[in-house]
């Protein structure tokens, strides 16, 4: 734990998205409160979920060593302090940093650098969502290093939990051929408009968005997601207006969904109101209690596509007015970029082999002329803290900072003068960044696996390795054909490295050999990674982890061999057929004994014999917390802070925190019959006199109406001033008002749950 | 000034020599007998980077790294949990961790260190900036520490200013010595001090 946290804290903080500063103090007093025991393990694992504290691979305190399970005593062990169910509190975790739709700026890459340093390994990690990641982190730096991302405009709230993810776009928008229009400033402001919205703490399970500006190009994968966003135009009345084709429901995981198209055109201004009501449909009616039903997509399957449209409608049409539904079109051209450097061609003059390969495989030529973007493949999406300061320089150099992170785990460079690429690429090439094959077979992806997710089970990070060294090694003498195919590896089958859209995929299973346990890879082919990711690839049959590297050899020289002139490899593996793959793959099933090859017995990059015993709990759908449960801690955590205040003998601001914190409990009482209660504190108090008081909904068996009372006197002198007695008073007021709004909730759920159980009734 | 997250990098020599994979290996292996005085928690692999961490050791209480930044492949020990005490006293406990593990790696795997030249980093850029004025202010205590730790061998100690990297002084001396006796110096240093 960092030395210098607490100096972060009282260091002046300018945020360009002033929300967030707030936004950390609060989570800083949750971090306090779970210390002190006032707070939950469930509702603290959620809460620090949703500002993208995600567990990591034995933070349960237990690590498989090759020979047993080592139990780690971290000195929180002892007095049993968790941040979370089974989750170690001094455990090194995952901070999940939110990159909406993957722009960076130097800025923003020289302070990854600097966290990646401080807080982490070394290393940033980029996500196959276009999110920053780091690794081993301790849960009480994650504030510190919040404030220091807040400080370049970037958050990690609701990077993880049931909450909006980050919202994605194509790396390209903005300078691609193909598309209708850029879609960056769309993606901007819905992810912006969502972040934190009331209407999206309340989900069942996590919720993807993702923009492409066209069809039939690969780099939205918009069918994948729950829900996917087109860019189109139409002409109405003879005016060419701007709007998107609105997919719903995709998603990979264990079931994979293809998303179902809701309109083919929604136009620009009712992107935010109706993904505002998608989110109350999917808030109010998904399901909460399975978590491996709960994504929208079982919903869709459930309901309908029609009926979940008609109910998304009905829905908006009572939507109360935003005024930030089509604020933010005003201002569409503010995300546009511009170069740096004047347009130069490519001056005709010998180039090394090296800038050739690179050439052909990582640039891509946009829309204006004589400009091109630059991809830069990472290993595995890592990038160290020197690479990252280095890239800050090539981009301030060469172009104005336009920098975006990719769903396939690079960083790519826009607005770079084709003339100037030359020079780009010895810069990139002096820091280990200049490799060729981006996009390529060689370009291998992957999700954490085993090496630190706690949902692992084969190590999909050790298994991309061995197969990019391989393939990079006899890249440049590959058929085209091959080149050009696509690998994507997943630790298991929650798809986290999107193998269902590769060509070749690969997902982490185990199987079991006398008294061992065996690592193994699904194979998974055929998947279409083009059309937004248009099609899903087959499993054909599990191999041990060590052998997979045979099997990618195999089919990818029997493609060549025996390939019908321009056949792709999906339809080559339709026409050769399941069966006979297999068949080509069976010698490679059987596994020798632990005595003949025990090398088997071991995954890719780990020397321990292998376990499943390590897999933990995931933290991918967090703790399903309803919306009531996040209203009372928030009351909570605000007469916590009336109490730090009183300690420091501020008493007006005590009596205010106090005061707060009995509004919200009532705020959340009310919110639980009229959702969309005006926050306003006369009318919250309106509403919660006639719902609770007057009802005797919020009295106490014993105190009868005393509690309801406290709250509302304290808002008949809200605006007196608060002597050091009065002030006490208020604070101990509104610890009781609090108890009491717990009691009454419960009181509410118990009801519901009678109403389900009655024949006949709905609810 | 409050100096913490001490970082001390000791240099390999032969660096072409070694495997870093087969590193994997020993340090589970550490971890499974707990060898060090410290919780020792996980192996993070990073070979696949260029000039970066390389092998990872990450403990509780500190990292150590077979690290490859700069392409210069060296033993970095990272201090992570904060140490009360003088500057003194934590730069010795940054010396003899690295050390220690220095001296394992030598009996185990036949690594040999260069150990005439040292880099001493503070991992933290609020409590120690990369500024002249740190520099003035650490340089008597990091003088100090050296005088002893070298016995009086006549050292360099320099530093360069880049205001985005972390605090960084290379110290290079005239005389190398072994491992086995900077260890000993500096575990007396630490009963003395
Ligand atoms: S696919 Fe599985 S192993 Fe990989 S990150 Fe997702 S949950 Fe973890």
């Amino acid at each position: 734990m960092k030395a210098s946290n607490s100096l972060w804290r009282e260091r002046p903080l300018e945020s360009p998205l002033p929300d967030l500063v707030r936004e950390i103090e609060i989570y800083e007093t949750e971090i306090e409160l779970r210390k002190q025991g006032r707070m939950d393990e469930k509702l603290f694992a959620e809460t620090r979920l949703r500002r993208g504290a995600y567990g990591q691979r034995y933070d349960n305190g237990q690590r498989w060593n090759g020979k047993e399970t080592q139990i780690l005593p971290f000195p929180s062990s002892s007095t049993d302090l968790t941040k979370g169910p089974n989750t170690v509190w001094d455990a090194p975790g995952m901070e999940r940093i939110k990159v909406p739709f993957g722009g960076m700026n130097p800025e923003q890459l020289e302070v990854m650098a600097e966290l990646a340093e401080e807080y982490a390994d070394g290393i940033a990690h980029v996500t196959t969502r276009q999110d920053f990641q780091l690794h081993f982190v301790h849960i009480e730096d994650t504030p510190a290093l919040m404030r220091r991302l807040a400080a370049v405009g970037i958050t990690t709230r609701e990077a993880c939990g049931n909450s909006v993810r980050n919202v994605t776009a194509c790396p390209f928008s903005g300078v691609c051929s193909t598309e209708s229009f850029d879609v960056t400033p769309y993606a901007k402001g819905l992810a912006f408009f969502l972040l934190g919205h009331p209407d999206v703490q309340d989900f069942g399970r996590k919720f993807k968005v993702a923009f492409s500006g066209c069809k039939d190009e690969a780099c939205g994968l918009v069918n994948m997601h729950d829900m996917g966003v087109i860019a189109a135009k139409r002409i109405v009345d003879g005016v060419e207006k701007r709007g998107f084709e609105l997919y719903i429901g995709g998603g990979l995981g264990t079931v994979p969904h293809q998303a179902k198209l809701f309109t083919d055109f929604l136009p620009e201004e009712e992107l935010l109101p109706t993904s505002q009501a998608i989110s109350r449909v999917f808030a109010k009616l998904g399901e909460k209690k399975n978590r491996n039903r709960a994504r929208i997509k079982f919903l869709i399957a459930q309901l309908g596509i029609e009926e979940f449209k008609r109910l998304v409608l009905e829905e908006r049409a009572t939507l109360p007015y935003d005024p930030r539904w089509t604020e933010y079109l005003a201002e569409i051209h503010a995300t546009d970029e511009t170069p740096l450097r004047p347009s130069q061609p490519l001056v005709d003059s010998p180039r090394t082999e090296s800038f050739q390969r690179w050439y052909k495989t990582n640039i891509l030529h946009q829309r204006q002329a004589g400009y091109v973007t630059a991809t830069i493949a990472l290993p595995l999406g890592d990038i160290t803290a020197d690479q990252l300061r280095s890239l800050a320089d090539i981009a301030r150099r060469f172009t104005k900072g336009t920098v975006r992170t990719t769903v396939d785990q690079n960083i790519v460079l826009r607005w770079v003068s084709e003339g100037d690429l030359p020079e780009v690429h010895a810069a990139l090439e002096a820091i280990g960044l200049g490799a060729p094959g981006a996009g390529t077979i060689v370009d291998v992806t992957s999700c954490p696996g085993t090496d630190t997710c706690k949902l692992g089970i084969s190590a999909s990070r050790g298994l991309a390795s061995e197969l990019r060294q391989r393939l990079a090694e006899k890249s440049h003498t590959m058929d085209e054909a091959v080149q050009n195919l696509h690998i994507k590896v997943s630790g298991c089958f929650n798809s986290c490295g999107q193998h269902h859209l590769a060509d070749l995929g690969f997902y982490g299973v185990s199987r079991h050999s006398g008294n061992y346990t065996v690592p193994h890879f699904q194979v998974v082919l055929g998947g279409d990674w083009t059309h937004n990711g248009g099609s899903y690839g087959l499993a054909v049959g599990a191999i041990p982890a060590k052998r997979i590297p045979i099997v990618v050899e195999r089919l990818t020289g029997r493609y060549v061999a025996e390939r019908q002139k321009s056949e792709s490899f999906q339809a080559f593996i339709q026409r050769v057929g399941k069966a006979e793959i297999k068949n080509m793959m069976n010698d490679l099933t059987s596994i020798p004994s632990h005595d003949v090859d025990p090398t088997i017995y071991t995954d890719w990059g780990d020397s321990r014999e292998f376990t499943i015993g390590d897999i933990g709990v995931g933290e991918c759908a967090g703790e399903v917390v309803s919306h009531a449960e996040f209203g009372l801690a928030a009351a909570e955590r605000k007469v916590f802070e009336a109490q730090l205040a009183l300690d420091q003998n501020s008493y007006q601001q005590a009596g205010e925190l106090a005061y707060a914190s009995m509004l919200q409990a009532a705020k959340t009482l009310v919110e639980e019959q009229f959702y969309d209660v005006p926050n306003e504190p006369d009318r919250i108090v309106e509403e919660f006199r006639t719902r609770f008081y007057d009802t005797k909904l919020f009295w106490d068996q014993y105190a009868g109406g005393k509690f309801g009372h406290y709250f509302l006197r304290a808002h008949e002198k809200v605006n007196e001033p608060y002597t050091s007695d009065e002030a006490h008073r208020r604070v101990e007021e509104a610890q009781l008002v609090i108890e009491a709004a717990h009691a009454c909730y419960g009181k509410l759920l118990a009801a519901k749950s009678t109403l389900n159980v009655l024949p006949g009734k709905s609810q | 000034m409050n100096v913490q997250h001490i970082n001390f990098k000791l240099f390999i020599e032969d660096p072409q020599s070694v495997n870093l994979a087969e590193y994997y290996a020993v340090f589970n292996t550490w971890i499974q007998q707990q060898v060090l005085d410290e919780l020792l928690v996980d192996v993070a692999d990073y070979l696949q980077v260029h000039h970066g961490p390389g092998m990872l050791l990450i403990g509780h209480e500190a990292d150590y790294s077979l690290d490859n930044r700069a392409g210069r492949l060296g033993l970095l020990y990272n201090r992570k949990k904060q140490l009360e005490g003088t500057t003194q006293e934590k730069l010795a406990q940054a010396a003899r961790a690295t050390l220690t593990v220095a001296k394992l790696l030598e009996k185990e795997k036949g690594l040999q260190f260069n150990t005439r030249e040292i880099q001493v980093l503070i991992n933290d850029r609020l409590l120690v900036p990369n500024t002249t004025e740190s520099f003035v202010a650490l340089e008597p205590e990091l003088r100090a520490f050296f005088d002893r730790f070298y016995g009086g061998t006549k050292y360099e100690l320099s530093y360069k200013t880049d205001p985005r990297e972390r605090f960084t002084v290379e110290i290079k001396a005239a005389t190398r010595f072994d491992v086995e006796t900077l260890l000993k110096t500096v575990s007396l240093e630490t009963a003395h001090v």
